[in-house]
């Protein structure tokens, strides 16, 4: 659709543009002023200049965060990307039961994400929890509380139960723009089932899977609230990600400097994932536009 | 014919797989919340004293201690009017801005709409700190405002994005016909326009509401009695000792119900949403 240019419509874009601004602008310009500054109390600040850049470039905590980080972005990306389009694929074309799969499915996304905490620490305690009642009655060592692997399986697996459905429902969405003809000229061919998912279903879920990788990706990287309330970022510091590790800087230690400097950072890595995302669906616009 | 016979068992075998998979993974989906749900209903007796996979005195109990409660249920009237407040702020003022990326070209507006994305997909860690003194310093620290305004940072993106997917779907025909018959802006926009995107805006004010009210870090940073939470009031049972663990699960159960009650409705359009009105 071709559009016409009007340079009035920033009027109608004013608005937003002065609520975001209030609430996005102000408060990275406070940041953007903690991180080049030293403070000893009582309002007093020093010019630091980017001597916190330079301790946290070295730091072993940030960078373990970030480790720890990056490593539970990629295991969560390679079960749930997988297991959304296997489920996809499984799921009733239409009808009722298709509606009643997307409701279901549906659900755990809408949970509010402590209360998602709550139910896996809830479902993975040895006395009261089913999961780890039962896992307890085989015989298995499951305390994640105290064992970092267990911490580990527990945060994963309920990242996977939490979002999987959000690959799903977007697959889901891919493959239902496939016209009927596609399936019929695929048998005509006698073209194998794994040969309709490569030449056939893939492509054409390709714009949206993209779309679904840097979504969980995006959200997997600031993830708070869930293992937060699961674990609390322990046993010691072994589920400690990124967010909660600056939270804890910024909020309980009140290390200014260090934690706007951390955010700065942390804020640029999002910046250039959000614009990898926006050119993928630019693309995608253009695509369908034609 | 013989075509037709090969096929038949085929597909039935096929069905009946898919059949497994789906009935799997929402078993799968399912469970957690059946044991939150199953915990709600015992009391707290025999939920640490017996393990049984359904309640075997049924009690509402918990129920009634939150619903009686004030310092619990306050927390649901508070995160009700943040969430609502927030709702109507952000579709409210991304409905004119969304129409504006989907009509018009004008100077910077891609950098603008993507922007507007880098919003939605800021860490709220990064601005808890500085919302915090933001709003200290203003006054509006332990309000309803504080919380709504602070939302805006993901939730005005989001429907701004929502909504202009929407739009891009109506023909722009229809808006031309209007001021060719005499329509002004705005009554073009009320009478014609809205009724025409009605899906469109439920989808945006969902997903508001939804992200609203799913999220704790900054709800529980920016407020301390007056406005506190559902969420904060939750986890502040859970650090203390000797908790009720069935008085937290139907707390829990109770923060469900909200989405569980319109799911239906957006049932069609969650990939949509959650994918920022692509798709």
């Amino acid at each position: 659709m071709d559009k016409t240019v009007n340079h009035k419509a920033w009027f109608l874009v004013l608005p937003v543009l002065a609520l975001v601004a209030f609430s996005a602008v102000i408060p990275l310009m406070t940041v953007v002023n903690y991180s080049v500054q030293d403070t000893f109390g009582n309002n007093q600040f020093f010019w630091a200049g980017l001597e916190w850049f330079d301790e946290l470039l070295h730091s072993e905590r940030m960078w373990d965060a970030l480790g720890r980080q990056l490593a539970f972005s990629a295991i969560i990306l390679a079960i749930e990307v997988p297991l959304g389009i296997f489920v996809a694929l499984h799921m009733p074309k239409r009808g009722v039961w298709a509606s009643f799969c997307l409701v279901l499915m549906s659900l755990p996304l809408l949970i509010p994400w402590n209360v998602v905490g709550t139910i896996w620490q809830i479902f993975g305690r040895v006395d009261i929890g089913l999961l780890g009642h039962t896992l307890d009655k085989l015989g298995i060592a499951y305390n994640y509380t105290q064992d970092s692997l267990a911490a580990w399986i527990t945060v994963i697996v309920m990242d996977v139960w939490h979002w999987t459905s959000l690959v799903a429902l977007l697959a889901y969405a891919g493959l239902q723009s496939i016209p009927d003809a596609y399936y019929q000229a695929a048998r005509i061919d006698q073209a194998s089932r794994w040969k309709v998912f490569r030449y056939i279903e893939l492509p054409k879920m390709a714009g949206v899977l993209m779309i679904a990788i840097l979504l969980r990706f995006m959200d997997s990287f600031m993830i708070y609230t869930e293992p937060f309330v699961v674990t609390g970022g322990g046993p010691g510091n072994a589920t400690t990600f990124l967010s909660i590790d600056l939270v804890k800087m910024a909020l309980g230690q009140f290390d200014l400097g260090p934690a706007a400097a951390f955010s700065l950072m942390y804020f640029l890595v999002i910046l250039l994932i959000s614009w990898v995302f926006y050119t993928v669906m630019t693309n995608l616009d253009k695509r369908e536009g034609v | 014919m013989a075509d037709l016979t090969m096929e038949a068992p085929r597909s039935r075998l096929r069905i009946n797989s898919s059949a497994v998979v789906m009935g799997l993974y929402l078993l799968f989906l399912m469970m957690p919340i059946y044991w939150l749900v199953n915990m709600s209903l015992k009391t707290n007796q025999e939920i640490l004293s017996t393990f049984s996979l359904w309640p075997r005195n049924l009690t509402l109990q918990n129920y009634v201690t939150i619903l009686t409660d004030p310092s619990w249920y306050m927390g649901y009237v508070n995160s009700l009017i943040y969430v609502v407040m927030n709702t109507v702020i952000s579709v409210a003022v991304a409905l004119p801005a969304a129409y504006a990326f989907s009509r018009y070209h004008f100077m910077g507006d891609k950098h603008l709409f993507f922007w507007l994305l880098t919003n939605r997909m800021a860490p709220p860690a990064v601005f808890a700190l500085p919302f915090f003194q933001l709003y200290s310093s203003v006054g509006l620290f332990d309000t309803h405002v504080a919380v709504a305004l602070a939302h805006c940072l993901f939730n005005v993106p989001l429907a701004v994005w929502i909504l202009e997917g929407f739009m891009r779907g109506v023909p722009r025909e229809i808006d031309e016909t209007a001021y060719i018959d005499g329509y002004s802006f705005g009554r073009f926009f009320v009478k014609i326009f809205m009724p025409l995107i009605a899906s469109g805006i439920g989808v945006a004010a969902f997903f508001c509401f939804m992200f609203s009210w799913v999220e704790l870090l900054l709800s529980r940073t920016l407020t301390s009695v007056a406005a506190k939470p559902i969420a904060a009031t939750m986890t502040r049972t859970v650090s203390a000792s000797g908790l009720d663990w069935g008085v937290l699960a139907a707390a829990g159960v109770l923060t469900i119900v909200p989405g569980a009650l319109v799911i239906w409705f957006v049932r069609n359009y969650i990939a949509k949403g959650f994918a920022l009105g692509r798709v």
